[in-house]
């Protein structure tokens, strides 16, 4: 059996992500996938799901969704509330747990108050891959529903949960989520293109406070602080070679472009550092208007940092937990929300 | 992203430079040159190999670029320090170059000028008559260096000297699928509608990438391609019939 997930309106820029395309780079394809694997694979647990499972990738404005049809269990992963509306009554909760929704209940996904990203997860989620990976990687339209961004009336097929009324589903819940970001410095490995900047380029770039620009998209950040200048022999531009999620970019202007996910797949400006796949997630998902640093670190440091990052997520998707529930609904969750009035008719047998 | 290389190095020295603790680029020089282009197929050659041998676990996928080869690894799953000798020992082998003869293409493209919005630009700083440009773009034989930029985008050279031309100052904002384009000694063909820099000529019909397709890129590095005008009229045909499966990209490839 099946039901359908709707989307009554998108947020800002929700598309459909998993963790992404691979071996496809060599033909001008980029990975695409979750800004925050980590996030996404947590939500997908929460749900149910296998952790690769797409799900739903959102900025700063949450979608709101209702199910048809039947029942969807839907999960949350991201420091954000959510709001259930079920007949009449409104009822915030928290996220990093699941929610199953019935026929008719629709729920608003909130602003993320760290960062700037999202992720819901639906169990038995169903989008075609396209070259291996349901991600949408919308300049070249492919993955996710016609290779766009969700759009209101978009109907995502789901499997429906179990369809008693009387018997409680089983939801999940990570009761100790990771914390917030917090503005610890972004740690870099210098190259492939150090040699184009000099050592007080350098120090100048891993000294000082860069701020994320408005030009923030899953293409990439564009940072504002002090420009950097290429060593003159050397210059502004290379012939191009292989750009990564995490090449810093440094083009004529001196201020840094750092890559991420649908970033292209080669360039011609000196890239001076890569960033660690341990903190990409973090600074891809850092605030507009956020300030950030950097530390540099040798390749061996960040494949250290890479396996302790990993292990931390191992242990977050280990911690998610069987969710006590009346009537589908945590009641700790909702006294601690603070909204015992929503609650009292949100619990109350309908009539 | 081409632009004028800085000094370019010999070959023969590769360097092994950092990229993050998921990546390292093997670059064999600094220059576009059909040498250096074959050195980084070489390479990637051997270490298709390798991994095809059961080697080097933890490679994820390579990315071969006009002067490097980048390789992509798991950091959960090995590490440099296991990578870069099993590497060394790779480039310290004398190449076993296959002799596979190059893929040759000749694709159709409209030079009008709706479609040409640089050709009066290009004739004008290049001192020649458009049709001189047409014909001088039309009659090279470009190779494939590289895809990148965006999917199945091609980097084609050497475009005669004489055509040699920088990029727009103003890079348009929106530059249309199809789009045959030229800048410095490259000409390409937009696959997808984007913002670009390069001098527009003409306009092409073949899809050069095609997500749901058996093979989804037309062009691999290595292949050889040359352009065949077309009017306008024939260009609208041709962009129908390929639109509706009845004409298949493949068509306008050359026997060996």
């Amino acid at each position: 059996m099946t039901a359908r997930l709707e989307i009554s309106a998108p947020g800002a820029l929700c598309t459909v992500q998993d963790l992404g395309r691979h071996g496809w780079r060599r033909f001008g394809v980029p990975r695409a996938g979750a800004l925050d694997s980590g996030l996404l694979r947590m939500a997908n647990r929460l749900a149910g799901n296998a952790e690769a499972a797409p799900a739903l990738e959102f900025f700063l404005a949450g979608p709101r969704l209702l199910a048809l049809d039947g029942p969807v269990r839907l999960a949350f992963a991201g420091h954000f509330t959510l709001t259930l509306h079920r007949g009449g009554e409104r009822t915030v909760l928290p996220s990093w747990r699941s929610l199953t929704l019935q026929p008719g209940d629709a729920v608003q996904v909130g602003q993320p108050s760290s960062g700037r990203v999202g992720y819901v997860a639906a169990t038995g989620l169903v989008v075609a891959p396209v070259l291996g990976s349901a991600s949408t990687y919308t300049r070249a339209r492919l993955g996710g529903v016609g290779g766009r961004a969700l759009a209101a009336g978009d109907r995502l097929e789901v499997a429906a949960v179990a369809a008693s009324s009387t018997a409680a589903p089983a939801e999940r819940v990570l009761r100790q989520p990771p914390p917030a970001a917090g503005d610890a410095p972004i740690r870099v490995v210098a190259g492939p293109q150090d040699d184009h900047f000099d050592a007080a380029a350098m120090a100048l770039f891993l000294g000082a406070s860069y701020r994320v620009s408005a030009e923030a998209d899953r293409m990439g950040l564009r940072l504002d602080g002090p420009a950097l200048q290429h060593r003159p022999d050397k210059g502004a531009e290379i012939v191009s070679d292989a750009t990564l999620p995490g090449s810093v970019q440094v083009p004529g202007n001196g201020l840094p472009i750092v890559l991420l996910a649908d970033g292209q797949t080669a360039g011609g400006y000196p890239k001076i550092a890569t960033v660690a796949s341990a903190d990409l997630a973090r600074l891809a998902c850092a605030a507009v208007g956020s300030t950030l640093r950097f530390a540099r670190v040798t390749v061996a440091e960040a494949e250290a940092l890479a396996r302790a990052h990993e292990a931390g997520i191992t242990s977050h998707l280990a911690a998610i937990e069987p969710l006590t529930l009346v009537d589908g609904i945590d009641t700790a969750a909702l006294y601690a929300s603070n909204l015992i009035s929503a609650m009292v008719n949100a619990v109350a047998p309908p009539g | 992203m081409a632009a004028q290389p800085d000094v370019a190095r010999p070959t023969g020295a590769p360097r092994l430079l950092d990229a993050g603790d998921g990546a390292l680029t093997i670059e064999f020089g600094s220059a576009i040159s059909a040498a250096l282009v074959a050195a980084v197929a070489a390479l990637e050659q051997a270490l298709d190999a390798a991994r095809a041998r059961g080697q080097l676990a933890g490679v994820v996928e390579t990315v071969p670029t006009f002067r490097s080869l980048t390789v992509l690894y798991d950091p959960l799953r090995t590490s440099r320090a296991v990578l870069d000798p099993q590497l060394l020992a790779l480039l310290g082998q004398a190449p076993v170059q296959q002799a596979r003869l190059p893929r040759r293409w000749r694709l159709p493209v409209c030079y009008d000028s709706g479609f040409g919005a640089d050709l009066a630009d290009v004739a004008s700083a290049t001192g020649l008559p458009p049709d001189e440009v047409v014909r001088l773009h039309a009659g090279t034989t470009f190779t494939v260096y590289m895809l990148g930029f965006m999917p199945g985008f091609p980097f084609m050279g050497d475009l005669p000297a004489v055509l040699a031309m920088p990029r727009r100052t103003a890079p348009r904002v929106r530059v249309p699928a199809g789009s045959v384009a030229i800048t410095g000694q490259l000409s390409a063909i937009y696959p997808w509608e984007s913002p670009g820099g390069w001098q527009l000529l003409g306009r092409c019909p073949v899809p050069l990438f095609q997500a749901a397709a058996a093979r989804p890129v037309l062009l691999a590095p290595g292949d050889q391609v040359s352009f065949a005008p077309v009017t306008a009229r024939h260009h609208a045909e041709l962009d129908t019939a390929l639109r509706a499966g009845e004409l298949l990209p493949d068509s306008f490839q050359l026997p060996p």
